[in-house]
């Protein structure tokens, strides 16, 4: 199956993604944020929560005055290692204590600071490529079933519930599974810590109910002979600190969009643009493949209408994930199958849509969303709609496929609920597996011309966001009909510019990195 | 009169059900027995346990038919709907001119932690649902869409600020009982602010019914499928009687 798209039009479309992120990149070159000064001191080892549930990284950058903070937590925490002798931790723990404040050390010599948290930046960094270097082992060893990768989600509120649903459904056939987070998680500006077991709408991200759920999967990944996947999501006030912990546990994937947080969780512009681009760069280095948020334009408003816009985020998202140093196998951009089911010719739109997205991204693993927002309590309905959203996917080649639930709209997944979804979709995709390459569309006919019908409103779109710049594009209501300002949202005053004497060891870490390429699957 | 009604399967009073569930057993043909004696302990018979598998380790799944001799009087059935007040767009435009004489002020959100605005985007925003123009739409209403995750008492204080007559508040997750606390919630600081009486407090939400919505003293709750205009209809025509009131 094959569409014939205009070929210079994606160019095109692809030349002004790089006009678009050019001056964003030289804003965030000159910024940082609290998060990623929290993630910066993850990385070197500081973890755990004072005795008011306070997470530790967060009482150090919040003890820094905001001169000394412009420098970088590296620089200032470094010198209270350099003078205490003290292990990261242990550093940590005395100053939220109030046993050290890091302005004593005001005066120790920079090198020294530097010298001092070299240990623990390489440490942190072979940790990292530890973890990567086991999953190529695993996937050497126990491999995967071929794409579509069968995606389910688990949501229980309590990390041990989940464990058993996310066990079950990987017998069932799923090959990733999502622990989708507590509603309400993306706006908090720290990581809660620990095990979870009360959550409203999902289980709390938290680096032990990561590590909680790898445990299961790799031992039911061992009995069933191939490797599952885990997933999370960084989108929200802390990107760059759920990126480190998914490196530190071996997540293979994490949501992670450049604009979401933006559009639909009215998180500040700046904060999410500096924090999405430092959490992609420990997303590259650690191997995991990010899932972008497209899927969202398309429950928010006529998925008919939005298809450019789906289409215009992802060359976006695909730029700044290439600038962060992401390979386009580690992209997972997104989509979703969410035109209304009375519409007729609907299915022939989205796979007009998916197809398109398939050839602009050839090698991006690209990730399909099913239907959620036509999906009423009508199960039987709900099925069939998930079997056509499950022929398309398999026909187009999309690589991870997040199942439809029959009960969408009506509750949490029931264990049965997964396993009725799970068949669904094999069934299908083995009934029809090589469908899409028997199948050759018309030229000129439905599906073609609303391809390129798409992709050239996508590049007007595209040409007005590069003509007004990004952060006014969004504040002109250009994305999802929502108008953010670049001052306004959640996280602002937690955005600082830098001083000349910034220091983000892992930045400067992984940019050579990224530079030679070497970064492995 | 007494009017019973069974389950309709193909023969009048057959009272044919189907049901499927999962046990926590490993698959065997114990375990077929085992749903089938239990659908025979929820009160039915002739059950038929038509397909039984594993579905996981330690899990089996279960479709099973059955028959019920439970049946309902219908005669004496009642729902309460808040959907009665049927009038377009323009019909609830001009309503208003001629009875309030000033645009209806009108806030919505999701309230709570809840990050779902499919459903008050549906009810609110210009477009609309299934071809029924939001309330944005109106000249009748001046609305303000406050979008997710919104604090009781953030709504509760531009109530306030605003001089809101109508209250829209949206739940969609229910997970623990979290849309009725929220809902509880607003509900009792309009009371303890003073304004819930001047205030037509409406909730939705798949899951919300307008029983449900009157148990929680609401004025009203919208579930799946409801239109903009019945939301608009029902906030137009209770204002109204509430000015009426008001003025005698």
């Amino acid at each position: 199956m094959e569409l014939r798209i205009d070929r210079g039009c994606v160019e095109r479309c692809r030349t002004l993604a790089a006009a678009i992120a050019d001056p964003v990149e030289e804003f965030i070159a000159v910024h940082s944020t609290v998060a990623v000064e929290r993630a910066v001191l993850r990385l070197v080892g500081v973890d755990g929560v004072t005795p008011d549930e306070v997470p530790l990284p967060n009482a150090i950058v919040d003890s820094l005055s905001a001169a000394r903070l412009c420098g970088g937590a590296a620089t200032a925490f470094g010198k209270g290692l350099a003078e205490t002798g003290l292990a990261p931790q242990a550093l940590a723990e005395a100053i939220a204590a109030g046993g050290h404040r890091l302005d004593e050390f005001e005066a120790t010599p920079e090198s020294a600071a530097r010298g001092a948290l070299r240990p623990f930046v390489e440490a942190a960094l072979a940790r990292i490529a530890g973890r990567r270097e086991e999953r190529a082992a695993y996937l050497a060893r126990l491999p995967q079933l071929p794409p579509p990768l069968l995606y389910v989600i688990v949501a229980s509120g309590n990390i041990y519930e989940d464990r058993t649903a996310a066990v079950a459904a990987a017998e069932a056939g799923a090959q990733v599974i999502a622990v989708i987070r507590s509603t309400g998680q993306s706006l908090l500006d720290f990581v809660p810590y620990g095990p979870t077991t009360e959550g409203f709408g999902g289980t709390y991200a938290t680096q032990a109910n990561f590590a909680i759920m790898r445990a299961a999967l790799d031992e039911v990944g061992e009995k069933l002979g191939r490797y599952v996947m885990l997933t999370n999501y960084a989108s929200g006030l802390c990107m760059p600190e759920i990126a480190v912990m998914a490196a530190l546990e071996r997540l293979d994937m994490l949501l992670n969009d450049s604009m979401y947080g933006i559009l639909f969780r009215d998180i500040n512009m700046q904060r999410t643009f500096v924090d999405q681009h430092f959490s992609r760069m420990l997303n590259a280095y650690s191997g995991i493949v990010i899932n972008t948020g497209e899927d969202n334009y398309l429950t928010t408003a006529d998925a008919v209408d939005q298809a450019p816009a789906v289409l215009a985020s992802q060359f976006i998202n695909e730029e700044f994930a290439h600038r962060a140093g992401m390979p386009d196998r580690q992209i997972g951009l997104g989509d979703a199958y969410e035109i209304d089911p009375d519409r007729q010719d609907g299915f022939l739109y989205q796979l007009a849509q998916a197809q398109l997205a398939r050839e602009i991204f050839p090698e991006a693993p690209l990730k399909y969303m099913p239907p959620t927002k036509h999906m009423t309590g009508d199960v039987f309905k709900g099925h069939l709609i998930d079997a056509m959203f499950n022929l398309t996917s398999v026909m187009t080649g999309q690589n991870i496929h997040l199942c439809g639930m029959l009960t969408e709209a009506i509750h949490t997944p029931f264990l049965g609920d997964r396993a009725l979804s799970l068949e669904n979709a094999r069934y299908i995709m083995n009934t029809a597996r090589h469908f899409g390459d028997e199948v050759v569309l018309r030229p000129g006919g439905i599906v073609e011309r609303r391809a390129q019908s798409v992709l050239s409103d996508c590049e007007t779109l595209l040409e007005r966001v590069a003509s007004l710049g990004l952060m006014k594009a969004i504040e002109s209501a250009t994305f999802a009909d929502v108008t953010r300002t670049p001052e306004g949202g959640r996280g602002f005053e937690g955005v600082f510019g830098r001083a000349a004497e910034y220091w983000n060891p892992f930045e400067e870490a992984l940019k050579p990195k990224m530079a030679s390429a070497t970064v492995p699957s | 009169m007494a009017r019973l009604v069974k389950p309709y399967g193909d023969t009048q009073n057959d009272g044919k059900v189907q049901l499927s569930f999962t046990l926590p057993l490993e698959w065997s043909e114990a375990a077929d027995e085992a749903a089938r004696q239990l659908a025979g302990k929820m009160g039915f018979t002739d059950v038929q346990v038509v397909d039984g598998r594993r579905i996981a380790s330690g899990f089996s799944f279960f479709v099973v038919y059955a028959s019920t001799a439970q049946g309902i009087d219908v005669e004496n059935i009642s729902a309460s709907s808040a959907r009665a007040h049927a009038m377009t767009m323009e019909e609830i435009d001009a309503y208003v001119t001629e009875h309030v004489g000033r645009k209806i002020r009108v806030a919505g959100a999701c309230i709570g932690t809840d990050a779902h605005t499919v459903g008050i985007d549906a009810i609110l925003n210009m477009k609309g649902y299934k071809g029924d123009y939001g309330l944005e739409r109106y000249h009748a209403f001046e609305t303000y869409n406050l979008g997710s995750q919104v604090a009781v008492e953030e709504l509760v204080r531009f109530a306030q600020e605003k001089e809101l007559d109508a209250l829209l508040a949206s739940q969609v997750v229910t997970q623990k009982g979290s849309d009725v606390k929220n809902f509880t919630a607003l509900g009792e600081l309009l009371e303890a602010q003073g304004i819930r009486d001047r205030i037509v407090l409406i909730c939705g939400g798949p899951r919300v019914t307008n029983r449900l919505a009157s148990e929680l003293g609401y004025d009203a709750g919208f579930g799946r499928g409801t239109l903009p205009s019945e939301v608009a209809a029902f906030i137009a025509v209770t204002l109204v009687q509430r000015l009426r009131l008001a003025a005698r």
